[in-house]
Order: structure tokens, then C-alpha cells, then sequence
């Protein structure tokens, strides 16, 4: 894993101690990340809650938390930069492929297909990711706080086990319902001729994306399964070496 | 008479010494030959995997791996990686047992690299794959564009120039591999075929579908680009099998001394002065040519994606050079003179 002295955060890597020791700078900027990014997720979930007890329909309620989303959302792609820096064990590419699905889903196609704002595939994503965005925060933070309750240890590594696929299926089923709107306006479609001999089409792409769940979500979740029985369960993997 | 024999079958030559010489007494050591215990590990579990006694001190590593593989028959030598260290390096096939840091009980930690295939199996293939894509494109055989543009040919000039640059540019790869290049390593991880053929093939099925589509659309500054573009290409071509030409003269064939390149009287080679892998960089130039040629963004992005891989393999050489030679001169760079 990449980790250079960035931003003047120098670490002490003890290369045969799992544990590394970070800097005092950037456990608080963690602690400070993920109290906010709980914060804010805490508020979508609030705010997603109110609009359907209020209004009792879920139709304009992508509408009111768009920004809110939209915003949360992005900032998680500096949690790609705290994986390449080193301050956070995790892989870049697993970090990288997580974020960059939500950052794909909230801006490619919500975003912009505003026809399919209302569907209620996209209330089943946004209720699953709210949910699991705050468990991880929490945990996150509580970890880094060393003062973990165990029921959010629990729930970190457990409810993902209904919640991812309840997520890739409302994802999926997103993606699939906003097709049509895609094939009739040919909206980030470029197509023969041009003087740069190239061309995109952007509903099979979403086709190809919509495949590519088929390969990547199993290994995302086997991921999670594999981090579940060494933490939970404690079971010693032997990683297979590449 | 057993020893002369041992003798010539060492030196490689036929036995036919008219006057037998007076053989020296043989010296006393060989009369207290200590023979080695090789004990092999394995790295992962550190169970003990073969015990081997009264091995010749001046036995090498390849030996202890056909031992090795005449009771563990599923793990062939080039699959296997001993090592002094688990963590550590696996040692070199040429390495003799009794220059090794390790007592008359050596130890090896043993490493499955999995399955091999020989590297001049993966370079044919990733080389034939492109030259025949892009030639399925240039034809316009069925299914590949509307069924009215079958076997029709491009009305553009420069499309059928490209075919030929890019016919041309494989073939000479796929020469150079059966009778230039010299690799050190005999056989690389099998799977390496599959990553290199795919990125190959698809990349040139990608580029191919554009150049000879028939919306293609020419070069927006026509002939002049066009010319200027083919210049290059051939020049970088040129440069190219040049450098290859002089890296293999390098190394003598069996040899695995390592020596530094140099520049010689081919001007060509004289960007040797500036850069430490020249092949690479007139392989970018080669493209860059070709991009400029079709005016391409596949081609482009292609391009590019070379230039990321290939400046991480230069840059990987310029450390291994600069780290085997002490006096490895300074003024060169990677790949690009003085930037990268």
C-alpha cells in the first residue's frame, strides 16, 4: 500500500506490528471526518423520515434531500485519499470501487435522470446507504475514540448482510428503470461521424455497469464476509499471495 | 576415465582428445567432499516438505529444483521459488549451494508461483492477437459494421496507410521476439497471458473499429498531418529495433552477466547518452505518431495507457540498473530525457 509523508503527516510504520502508529494530526482529522460525515447522514435519515411522515409519499422526496446527498456523498471520495496516504488500512481499489459506485449512482444517474427521482427503487438505495453509512461512521469513530459499544461493532458486521443486496438491488433496478429516458434523450452519447473517430453510447454503458454488478458485488461482499469472521469471530485467514 | 568424461561433458566439448594428458592427482578436497543436508520448507505452513542428504556442495539451485520436482512432481522448476528468507527474494537458479550463507543443513523456504507459461508463448500471442483484429476490421468482414459495408474498402487514403503502419509495427514485434530479444526469465505466471492478450487484443478491436469504420472521418489537417504523422512513426520504428538490435548484442547467448548499454555508431542509438530504456520511448513516439496519423481518440487513449505502463517498467529498470552498477551515469532518465 502506497504511504509517502503528504501534508507533513510523517508515520511511524512499524513494519511487523499490525497496529501502525498515527500521527496525534491525523487521528483527529479521522475522529473530526467521521463525526461529521455520521452527522450528516444522521440528518439525511432525519430528514428523509420527517418528509414521509409529513407528506406521507415518497414523491418529491429525493428532491428535498438532493443537495444534502449530493454533498455527503462527494466528500467521500477524500476517504480514497486517506487509503492511498496510508492513515486508513483499507485497499485504494476496494475504497476506490465503493465510492466511486455511489459517486456514479448520486450524479450519473439520479442527477441527471430526473425522471426516475419518484421511483421507489431509489427510496429502497437511499434508506439502505443512510442506514449503512451511519453504522460504519459510528463505528469509525467510536474505533478511533477506543470506546466501541458492541452493538455497533454488531451491526457494522452483520446488517450489511441484508443491506447490500437489498442496496445493489435497488441500485440495479434504478438503473434499469432510467434506460428508457437514457435511449430517447441520448443524453452523454457522442456518435459517428466526428473529427475525433470516436463514440459513446451511454445506454449500453449503463447496460455494461449494470453487468459488471454481476463480478464485483460478490467480491465487495465476500470482502465484508471475510472482515466479518476475522473481527466477530475472530478466525486467522491465511491470504492467498498473489 | 570417469572423471575425464564428468571433465568434458562440463567444458561442452566432444570427446575427442587425441593424447590423453597426464591428469594431475586429484586435489585432496575431493576426498573430504562435505556433502550437504537441504532441507525444504514450506513458506506458507513451514512444513517440512523434503529432506534431501549428501547433496554435492557444487550443485546449484536448478539442481536442488529438479530434486525437488522428481519427488513433487506437480511443482516443475520453473514454478518454484527457494528462498533463504520466506520474505526475501527467491534465489537465482545459477546460484552454487556452497556460496550460499547457509551451514552443511541449508534450509530453503519453497514458494508455488503458481502455474508458468513461457514468455515467448505470452509475446507471440499478445502480438498475432492485434495483427489479426485489425486486420478482420480493415477487411470489414460480417457482423462487425452494417451488413452494406461487407468486404467494401475505405475510401480514405490514410486508413489503408494505418493498416500498414499497424501490420507492419506487429509484425516486426512478433520477429523481434523469435529472433532478437534475449530474456532472462525462461517462463512468467500463467495468468499473465489472459491480462497481457485481453489488454492487447481489446485495445486494438477498440482502435480498429474506429480507424476503418465507414464514418471515418480523415485527419483535420490532411496530407500534412498525415505525412509528418507516418515520419515519425517510421523513425520511432527505426529507433526502436535499433535499441532492441543493441541490447541484444549486450548479452552473449547463456551468458547472464548484466552490462550497461551504451550508445553506439547508430545514431539511433545515441538517445542512450539521455535514457535508460530508448525502447520505450520510441515505442510512445511510435504511437504518438500513429494517434497523430488517425486522428483517433481510441488511439489516444491507448496511447496513453502505454505511456503509464511503460514508464512504470522504465523506471523499474532504471532502479535495478542503478542499483546492480555503481558507476551508472547520472545524466539519464527513465524514459523521458530529463522530465520522467
Amino acid at each position: 500500500m502506497a504511504s509517502t509523508e503528504e501534508d507533513g503527516s510523517v508515520e511511524e510504520k512499524e513494519n511487523n506490528n499490525k497496529k501502525r502508529t498515527k500521527s496525534a494530526i491525523a487521528v483527529a482529522w479521522l475522529t473530526f471526518y467521521n463525526i461529521a460525515m455520521t452527522a450528516g447522514w444522521l440528518v439525511l435519515a432525519i430528514a428523509m423520515m420527517r418528509f414521509y411522515i409529513q407528506k406521507g409519499t415518497h414523491k418529491g422526496l429525493y428532491k428535498s434531500i438532493a443537495r444534502t446527498l449530493k454533498f455527503f456523498q462527494t466528500i467521500a471520495l477524500v476517504e480514497v485519499v486517506h487509503c492511498a496516504i496510508g492513515i486508513v488500512r483499507t485497499s485504494v481499489i476496494v475504497t476506490g470501487v465503493q465510492v466511486c459506485s455511489r459517486i456514479f449512482m448520486v450524479w450519473f444517474i439520479t442527477n441527471s435522470i430526473k425522471q426516475i427521482q419518484n421511483e421507489e427503487s431509489v427510496i429502497l438505495f437511499l434508506a439502505v446507504w443512510t442506514f449503512t453509512e451511519i453504522t460504519r461512521y459510528s463505528f469509525y469513530t467510536f474505533n478511533l475514540l477506543n470506546h466501541l459499544p458492541y452493538f455497533i461493532k454488531w451491526a457494522r458486521y452483520n446488517m450489511f448482510i441484508i443491506m447490500y443486496p437489498l442496496g445493489v438491488a435497488g441500485e440495479l433496478l434504478t438503473i434499469y428503470t432510467a434506460l428508457p429516458y437514457v435511449r430517447k434523450t441520448g443524453m452523454l452519447s457522442v456518435r459517428l461521424p466526428n473529427k475525433y473517430n470516436v463514440s459513446f453510447d451511454y445506454y449500453y454503458f449503463l447496460v455494461i455497469v449494470m453487468l459488471s454488478y454481476i463480478p464485483l458485488f460478490p467480491q465487495l461482499y465476500f470482502h465484508m464476509l471475510r472482515q466479518r469472521r476475522k473481527v466477530l469471530l475472530g478466525e486467522i485467514i491465511v491470504e492467498k499471495d498473489e | 576415465m570417469d572423471t575425464l568424461a564428468l571433465e568434458a561433458k562440463a567444458t561442452g566439448q566432444e570427446k575427442k582428445s587425441s593424447a590423453p594428458r597426464p591428469r594431475p592427482k586429484p586435489p585432496k578436497k575431493a576426498k573430504r567432499i562435505v556433502y550437504f543436508e537441504v532441507e525444504i520448507v514450506d513458506a506458507k505452513t513451514k512444513e517440512k516438505l523434503l529432506l534431501l542428504d549428501k547433496v554435492e556442495p557444487t550443485s546449484t539451485i536448478l539442481d536442488i529444483k529438479a530434486l525437488f520436482h522428481k519427488s513433487n512432481p506437480q511443482w516443475y522448476p520453473a514454478r518454484q521459488s527457494l528462498r533463504l528468507d520466506p520474505k526475501g527474494k527467491g534465489l537465482k537458479d545459477e546460484d552454487v549451494l556452497q556460496t550460499l550463507p547457509v551451514g552443511t543443513t541449508a534450509s530453503f523456504y519453497f514458494f508455488d508461483l503458481g502455474a508458468q507459461i513461457a514468455w515467448g508463448t505470452v509475446f507471440l500471442s499478445e502480438c498475432y492477437g492485434p495483427l489479426l483484429i485489425y486486420l478482420m476490421f480493415y477487411f470489414r468482414l460480417p457482423f462487425i459494421y452494417a451488413p452494406k459495408y461487407d468486404f467494401s474498402s475505405s475510401k480514405h487514403w490514410v486508413v489503408h496507410l494505418a493498416c500498414m503502419c499497424h501490420s507492419f509495427h506487429y509484425v516486426k514485434r512478433i520477429l523481434e521476439t523469435l529472433f532478437i530479444h534475449r530474456i532472462s526469465h525462461g517462463t512468467m505466471p500463467l495468468r499473465n497471458i489472459f491480462k497481457n492478450c485481453s489488454y492487447y487484443w481489446c485495445f486494438a478491436a477498440w482502435m480498429a473499429y474506429y480507424i476503418n469504420h465507414p464514418l471515418y472521418t480523415p485527419p483535420y489537417y490532411g496530407q500534412q498531418q498525415v505525412k509528418t504523422a507516418v515520419i515519425i512513426f517510421l523513425f520511432c520504428q527505426v529507433g526502436n529495433f535499433s535499441i532492441n538490435i543493441t541490447l541484444r548484442n549486450l548479452k552473449c547467448p547463456g551468458s547472464k552477466v548484466k552490462k550497461i548499454p551504451h550508445p553506439t555508431k547508430n545514431p539511433f542509438t545515441w538517445i542512450f547518452a539521455l535514457v535508460s530504456c530508448p525502447n520505450y520511448t520510441y515505442e510512445l513516439g511510435s504511437w504518438m505518431g500513429f494517434t497523430v496519423m488517425t486522428q483517433c481518440l481510441p488511439v489516444a487513449f491507448f496511447t496513453i495507457v502505454g505511456f503509464v505502463l511503460m514508464t512504470v517498467w522504465a523506471r523499474g529498470k532504471h532502479r535495478n540498473y542503478r542499483k546492480e552498477f555503481r558507476d551508472y551515469p547520472t545524466l539519464r532518465s527513465p524514459i523521458l530525457p530529463f522530465i520522467l
